[in-house]
């Protein structure tokens, strides 16, 4: 293994008399502007290049899954969402899905349309900011205002699934707690009709600009065979080459109706890794398309009473209802013991929830692999030997969430 | 590739390791000594099995077992036919120490440190053990079960009624 140590790297840059005086520490970090988040990097500096990094997590760890094996399965979802925060949904989604297979519950095909749709604009949504800030960083600003318009409208479809645009809740245990609302239907027709062309735009700003092209291309580079053993999926993994997707591999919510391709870059670089989301994009519009011309008609909730609250006008006036309604509320149902992994394909790559139950009320372990946290390991690797503005876009590049990292 | 076919490789490579398998909602997962768990997930690694890539590291805690009081899972993947395995280790409060990973996967340095973190777990030949999102003078490991989430000395909550 290489030995990334200060001192090893030292020895080998010059002797120490030579560089005294010369190299200087910088704190990137903890709340810089520039990292969108709050992680310490403690940079040693020869000028503008970085000879040597060492980061520090932790600051806002939340102690999520700690926190879990105190709250009964349904609670649980509100901290998924407070993990990647730019692609709620899929955390949410993912966890009921986790759940339904400890349980054994099987939605309705509707469902996982529904599911599929809302996982595919969490999906655009997340790539849009991470692009557009990569662009941001980069010097482009123009690219990132225009890409939150877009990214308002999809938090206004999420607003009509749940009330919530950020953190979200999105789903219950068996599915949703309410169809799509006509009002959905003209938001994402209008997307579906509008966004195409003005993405496209946002592409033509920066695909081939040159002075982008320049500052990504080549900064930041990790190999595949080095990014598989840092244990990196999703986009950042693609992007060194290698078409690993959850969806494909193992196919959820129905992903395997669906006609898309998954995109991979070469050179694993700051520039693989935009183009692979860009083209992600596209990908998750296709999905989108597809899942919404044929959406099934049916029931939106799987019909299990000991999970799924009744409605609330029922609990009012139906004594079954009622108690179910205490039932659930209280964490009172009974679960199999066992144990089950599940994993999907978050915004950033695979997110695992690794879920322990003895039948009680609540999980008696849960733990979330967290894509962020095996990503950012890599970091300091990854930009050693580079400039600080590297540094930069690069960490933007492989969507580092501060939340998804501590959790 | 199959779960049989997978269990019969490693019974057959380590007939002293395996101490009990089972297949958990489709997931083989197999109990193994503690002090065969790097050269099981070595041969894993590099031979014609090509389990290659480790997803996730983790910890958990049965106080009611003091033999197998802390255990840790691993989970490990082919992705070529994405095939899924689970490995246990379990071990006594007394002895908890186990060969590290890092030598196979740059990976397993982190996932090791949140191990340690959060259950106390040593990682034998690891580089650098330390806490890795709790402050490192914390002082104890928090996901141990005899933690409450909330302060054990509160006399205005009765938890009788809910969770754990």
């Amino acid at each position: 293994m290489k030995d990334n140590s200060l001192s090893n790297i030292l020895n080998q840059h010059e002797s120490k008399e030579q560089i005294d005086g010369q190299l200087y520490t910088l704190n990137l970090g903890p709340t810089h502007p520039a990292t969108h988040g709050i992680f310490q990097n403690v940079l040693t500096m020869d000028g503008e290049r970085i000879l040597h990094a060492e980061q520090t997590v932790g600051y806002i760890h939340r102690a999520f899954e700690k926190i879990s094996e105190r709250r009964n399965f349904s609670q649980i979802t509100t901290l998924t969402d407070r993990m990647n925060y730019c692609s709620a949904p899929i955390n949410n989604i993912g966890w009921h899905m986790t759940v339904e297979k400890l349980i054994g519950i099987k939605v309705p095909k509707r469902v996982d349309y529904m599911r599929v749709i809302l996982m595919e604009l969490a999906r655009i949504g997340d790539h849009l900011i991470c692009n557009g800030v990569t662009g941001m960083d980069a010097g482009a600003i123009t690219g990132l205002t225009y890409m939150f318009i877009e990214r308002e409208r999809i938090y206004d479809m999420y607003e009509q699934i749940c009330g919530a645009r950020m953190t979200t809740n999105m789903g219950r245990i068996g599915g949703f707690e309410r169809d799509f609302t006509p009002k959905f239907h003209e938001l994402l027709k209008d997307f579906l009709k509008t966004f195409p062309a003005r993405f496209a735009e946002f592409g033509q700003l920066l695909e081939r600009n040159r002075i982008f092209m320049d500052r990504t291309i080549g900064a930041g580079a990790i190999s595949a065979e080095r990014a598989l053993s840092y244990g990196f999926t999703g986009p950042n993994l693609r992007a060194a080459g290698v078409d690993y997707d959850v969806r494909v591999a193992e196919p959820y919510s129905s992903y395997e109706d669906f006609d898309f391709i998954i995109p991979v870059g070469t050179a694993g670089d700051t520039y693989d890794r935009f183009m692979v989301r860009q083209q992600e994009i596209w990908e998750s519009l296709k999905i989108i398309n597809q899942a919404y011309d044929n959406l099934p008609e049916g029931p939106f909730h799987a019909d299990v009473p000991d999970f799924y609250l009744p409605e609330k006008a029922d609990v009012y006036q139906k004594m079954e209802a009622l108690i179910y309604h205490f039932k659930i509320v209280m964490g009172e149902t009974d679960v199999p013991k066992g144990e089950v992994y599940h994993a999907v394909e978050g915004g950033n790559g695979e997110l695992g929830f690794y879920l322990v139950s003895d039948g009680g009320r609540t999980p008696y372990r849960l733990h979330f692999r967290r894509p962020c946290f095996i990503y950012y390991q890599a970091y300091p690797e990854m930009i050693t030997g580079s400039v600080i503005s590297d540094a930069i876009v690069t960490m933007c590049s492989m969507n580092i969430i501060a939340g998804e990292l501590d959790a | 590739m199959t779960n049989e076919f997978v269990l019969e490789a490693i019974t057959r490579e380590f007939p002293e390791s395996v101490i009990s398998s089972s297949e958990s909602y489709g997931m083989l997962t197999v109990e193994i000594k503690k002090d065969d768990i790097k050269k099981i997930i070595h041969y894993l690694k590099d031979s014609s099995l090509e389990i290659n890539f480790l997803t996730d590291v983790c910890g958990i805690h049965y106080p009611e077992f003091p033999e197998k009081e802390i255990g840790v899972v691993y989970h490990l993947q082919n992705m070529m036919t994405n095939f899924r395995i689970r490995l246990k280790i379990f071990m006594s409060r007394e002895s908890v120490e186990v060969d590290s990973l890092t030598e196979l996967y740059a990976g397993a340095n982190w996932m090791e440190r949140e191990t340690f973190d959060f259950y106390g777990i040593k990682f034998k030949g690891h580089p650098d053990l330390r806490p890795i999102l709790n402050m490192e003078d914390l002082g104890y490991h928090p996901m141990l079960k005899e933690y409450r989430l909330e302060d054990g000395t509160r006399t205005d909550k009765d938890d009788a009624m809910f969770g754990r």
